[in-house]
C-alpha cells in the first residue's frame, strides 16, 4: 500500500433519473457529496442509493472489471464505474461531475439501459469459433503462441457497452456493427482455428460494416481493457484485402486510389483520388467542387507539385507491397 | 531564445485544397520568427486508408519521411492532424518495437536511409503553444481578436489516441476537456466558446463511403458551435476545416437546419492577431466567407 495520505473533497453531482414506466422525460437529482481520493465512481452510485434514493437503479456485479455490467458515462465519457477512481474525474473535470446511463436514448430507469441492440450487434457477427473438429479429438487442437498473439488482446473484452456507446457513428447510423462487435469478428477471425467463410463477409458489406467507420479513435479512448477497437478494425480491413474478400466499392477503391496516387506523385492527388473511388458518381461532387474552384482550392493533375525523388518512393511501392488488390 | 527551427512536414492538403493553410502557416512562422525546411521529398502519410490496405508499405513511407526530418537534425512539424497521428503513430510503433523497425530499416537502406528514431514529430499548435511559449505571443498580440465569441474545433487526430500524446506533445492534451485552443484563443484576445462538439469527429474520413453519417457530424459540431453564440469555429486541422468550410450544405440537409459558421485554420486565428493582412493569410480562399474581417 503506498502510504499516500486520503483526501477528501466536495462534489456537486447531476445525476440522470429516469422511470420509463413513470416518466414521460428524464430529469436531473443533484447531490454534493464528500469524496474521497481513492474512491471509484461506483461507489458514488452506491453512496446515492444507499444514503439518498433507495429507488435509484443501476447495473454492477463483481465491482472488479470482469462483468462488464457497470458502465456510464461520466460527464458524456463512457468509464467503468467499478473501475475508474474519482479522483481521475475530478482531475479531467474538476468538481462538478455529471453521471448519465451510456445512451440516454435507450434509458429504461436511471443508469440502466436497454443494451439490446448492442447485443443483436454482437450475435449478428458470429462471435464464436466455427471450426470442424472431430467430437471426440485425440488430442488437444494446438495453438502456437505465436498464433495466439494475433488475437492482440481482443479476447479480453468483457462487452461493457463503453466503446459502442461512444462511437459517433452508431450514434447517426443504427445499421454500423459497432466496435465491440467489431472486436468479437476480429477475435474469432484471427483464430487459427476458425473456418467460418461469411464472418469477414458481413464485416465488409457498405452502411453496417468496417468501412464505415469513421477513424475517430473514440473506442481506443474509453476501452477499460485497453483493447484498441479501432487496431482491429485497421486489421479487418487488411484481411479483407489479403483474404480477397473486399468488394470493388467506393471506399476499397478510396483505400487503395491512394497508392496509385502516392506510386505517381509522392503525395496525394485529391481530385484524382475522387474521381478513382467513385467513378460516375463523380457528379453529386461537382457543386461542392465547383465551389471549390472558385475559391482556387481545386489543383488539376498536372499542376500538382510532386514529391522530390519520386523514385525513391517509387523503389520503396514495389520493395516493401505486401497487399494486391 | 534560440531561434526555433523545424522540418515542415506540409501534407498534400495545404499544397492543394486549403492553399490559405500554407500561406498562413509560413505568414505566422515568419512573424514568430520560426524557421521552417520544407520536407520537400516526403510522400502523403496515407491518410490513414493505405493503412487500411497496406500497414506495411505505409509504415515504410512514413518512416522515409521521418528519416529526412532526422537528416536534418529536426524536429518534424505537422500541420494536419491526421498526418500528426500517422506520422506518429509510425514513430510510436518503431521506437517501442525494434524488430519491426530492422524490418522497416531494411527496405529504407536500399534508398541509402536509415530511421533512427531521434526527431521528434509534433504539430505546429503545440510547437506554437510549448515550444515557443504562450504568454510570448500574447505580448506580441498587435489586433486581438476581443470582438468574437470563437469556438475551438480539435478534430480528433491530434486528442486521440492519447497513446501518442507523451511523445507528441510536451503539454499533456486532455482527450476530454482539450485546453490548447481554448488557450490560444485566449492569448489571442478572443473568447472561447465551450461546446459539447468541440473534441468530436467531424465525419471527413467517411465522407465518400457514408455521406449521410459524415455530414449529420459535421451539422451538429457547426449547430452546437452556433448555440453557443460562436461567430466562427477555429481548427488546427486543413480535413476538419474542408468538412466545416465547404460542406455546410450537405450538413445542413442532413441536421434539417441550415448552418454555416466562418471556419478560421488555427495558423490564420494567429495570424490575424499578430497583424497579418487578411491576402497574406489567404483569407479569399474560403468556401464559407470570412465576412467579418
Ligand atoms: S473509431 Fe470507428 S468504431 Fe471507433 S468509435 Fe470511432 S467511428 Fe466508432
Ligand atoms: S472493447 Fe472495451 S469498451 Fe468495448 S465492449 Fe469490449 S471491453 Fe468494453
Ligand atoms: S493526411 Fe492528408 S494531408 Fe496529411 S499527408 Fe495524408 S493525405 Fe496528405
Ligand atoms: S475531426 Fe474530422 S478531419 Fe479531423 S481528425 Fe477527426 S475525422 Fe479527421
Ligand atoms: S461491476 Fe463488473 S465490471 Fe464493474
Amino acid at each position: 500500500m503506498s502510504a499516500e495520505k486520503i483526501t477528501t473533497q466536495k462534489v456537486n453531482f447531476k445525476v440522470f433519473r429516469f422511470n420509463a414506466d413513470e416518466d414521460y422525460l428524464p430529469y436531473y437529482e443533484n447531490y454534493t457529496m464528500d469524496i474521497t481520493s481513492e474512491e471509484v465512481v461506483l461507489d458514488v452510485l452506491n453512496r446515492i442509493k444507499w444514503d439518498h434514493d433507495g429507488s435509484f437503479s443501476y447495473r454492477r456485479s463483481c465491482r472488479h472489471g470482469i462483468c462488464g455490467a457497470c458502465a456510464i458515462k461520466v460527464n458524456g465519457r463512457s468509464t467503468l464505474a467499478c473501475k475508474e477512481s474519482m479522483a481521475t474525474m475530478i482531475e479531467y473535470f474538476g468538481n462538478d461531475i455529471t453521471l448519465e446511463p451510456l445512451s440516454t436514448k435507450r434509458a429504461v430507469k436511471d443508469m440502466i439501459i436497454d443494451k439490446a441492440d448492442f447485443w443483436d450487434k454482437h450475435a449478428s457477427v458470429t462471435p464464436y469459433l466455427v471450426a470442424d473438429i472431430d467430437e471426440c479429438p485425440s488430442c488437444e487442437n494446438l495453438v502456437s503462441p505465436h498464433d495466439a498473439e494475433e488475437l492482440n488482446e481482443a479476447d479480453l473484452c468483457i462487452q461493457c457497452g463503453a466503446c459502442h456507446y461512444a462511437c459517433p457513428v452508431v450514434e447517426v447510423n443504427s445499421d454500423f456493427f459497432g466496435p465491440a462487435a467489431f472486436v468479437a469478428a476480429y477475435r474469432f477471425e484471427s483464430d487459427v482455428r476458425d473456418s467460418d467463410g461469411e464472418r469477414l463477409i458481413n464485416v465488409n458489406e457498405e452502411k453496417q460494416g468496417v468501412w464505415d467507420c469513421a477513424k475517430c479513435y473514440e473506442c481506443a479512448e474509453v476501452c477499460p481493457k485497453d483493447i484498441n477497437p479501432i487496431e482491429k478494425i485497421t486489421k479487418l480491413h487488411q484481411m479483407a484485402f489479403k483474404k480477397g474478400v473486399a468488394k470493388n466499392n467506393v471506399a476499397t477503391r478510396h483505400a487503395v486510389g491512394f497508392l496509385h496516387s502516392i506510386k505517381r506523385n509522392g503525395v496525394l492527388d485529391e481530385g484524382g483520388l475522387v474521381l478513382y473511388s467513385e467513378g460516375l458518381h463523380i457528379v453529386k461532387h461537382i457543386p461542392v467542387a465547383l465551389a471549390m474552384f472558385r475559391k482556387g482550392k481545386i489543383v488539376p493533375p498536372w499542376g500538382i507539385t510532386k514529391s522530390d525523388k519520386l523514385d525513391e518512393i517509387q523503389k520503396l511501392i514495389k520493395s516493401s507491397s505486401t497487399v494486391k488488390f | 531564445m534560440k531561434k526555433l527551427k523545424y522540418a515542415l512536414f506540409t501534407g498534400c492538403t495545404a499544397k492543394q485544397s486549403t492553399p490559405e493553410q500554407m500561406m498562413s502557416t509560413m505568414a505566422v512562422a515568419r512573424k514568430l520568427g520560426i524557421e521552417m525546411i520544407e520536407l520537400t521529398e516526403a510522400s502523403c502519410c496515407g491518410a490513414s486508408h493505405l493503412q487500411d490496405y497496406d500497414d506495411f508499405l505505409s509504415l515504410v513511407l512514413n518512416a522515409r519521411n521521418i528519416a529526412y526530418a532526422e537528416k536534418h537534425g529536426l524536429t518534424m512539424v505537422t500541420i494536419c492532424n491526421t498526418c500528426q497521428l500517422n506520422t506518429a503513430m509510425t514513430k510510436h510503433r518503431l521506437d517501442k518495437n525494434a524488430e519491426l523497425k530492422a524490418k522497416v530499416n531494411e527496405k529504407l537502406a536500399e534508398i541509402g536511409l536509415e530511421y533512427k528514431g531521434t526527431s521528434n514529430v509534433i504539430h505546429f499548435l503545440y510547437a506554437i503553444i510549448d515550444d515557443f511559449g504562450l504568454d510570448k505571443i500574447k505580448e506580441m498580440v498587435v489586433k486581438p481578436l476581443s470582438q468574437f465569441n470563437i469556438a475551438p474545433f480539435y478534430g480528433c487526430h491530434n486528442i486521440r489516441p492519447s497513446e501518442l500524446h507523451d511523445e507528441s506533445h510536451k503539454q499533456k492534451e486532455n482527450p476530454y476537456n482539450p485546453t490548447s485552443l481554448d488557450d490560444l484563443i485566449i492569448a489571442c484576445g478572443g473568447k472561447n466558446v465551450d461546446y459539447e462538439e468541440k473534441n468530436k469527429c467531424c465525419g471527413f474520413h467517411v465522407e465518400l463511403q457514408a455521406p449521410h453519417t459524415a455530414a449529420v457530424l459535421t451539422g451538429t459540431a457547426i449547430a452546437g458551435a452556433t448555440d453557443n453564440n460562436a461567430d466562427m469555429m477555429v481548427t488546427p486541422c486543413p480535413l476538419c476545416h474542408l468538412k466545416l468550410d465547404t460542406q455546410t450544405k450537405s450538413a445542413s440537409e442532413a441536421i434539417g437546419r441550415e448552418v454555416s459558421l466562418p471556419v478560421l485554420h488555427m495558423q490564420q486565428m494567429v495570424g490575424l492577431a499578430l497583424g497579418c493582412t487578411p491576402a497574406e493569410l489567404g483569407l479569399k480562399h474560403h468556401v464559407t466567407e470570412v465576412n467579418f474581417i
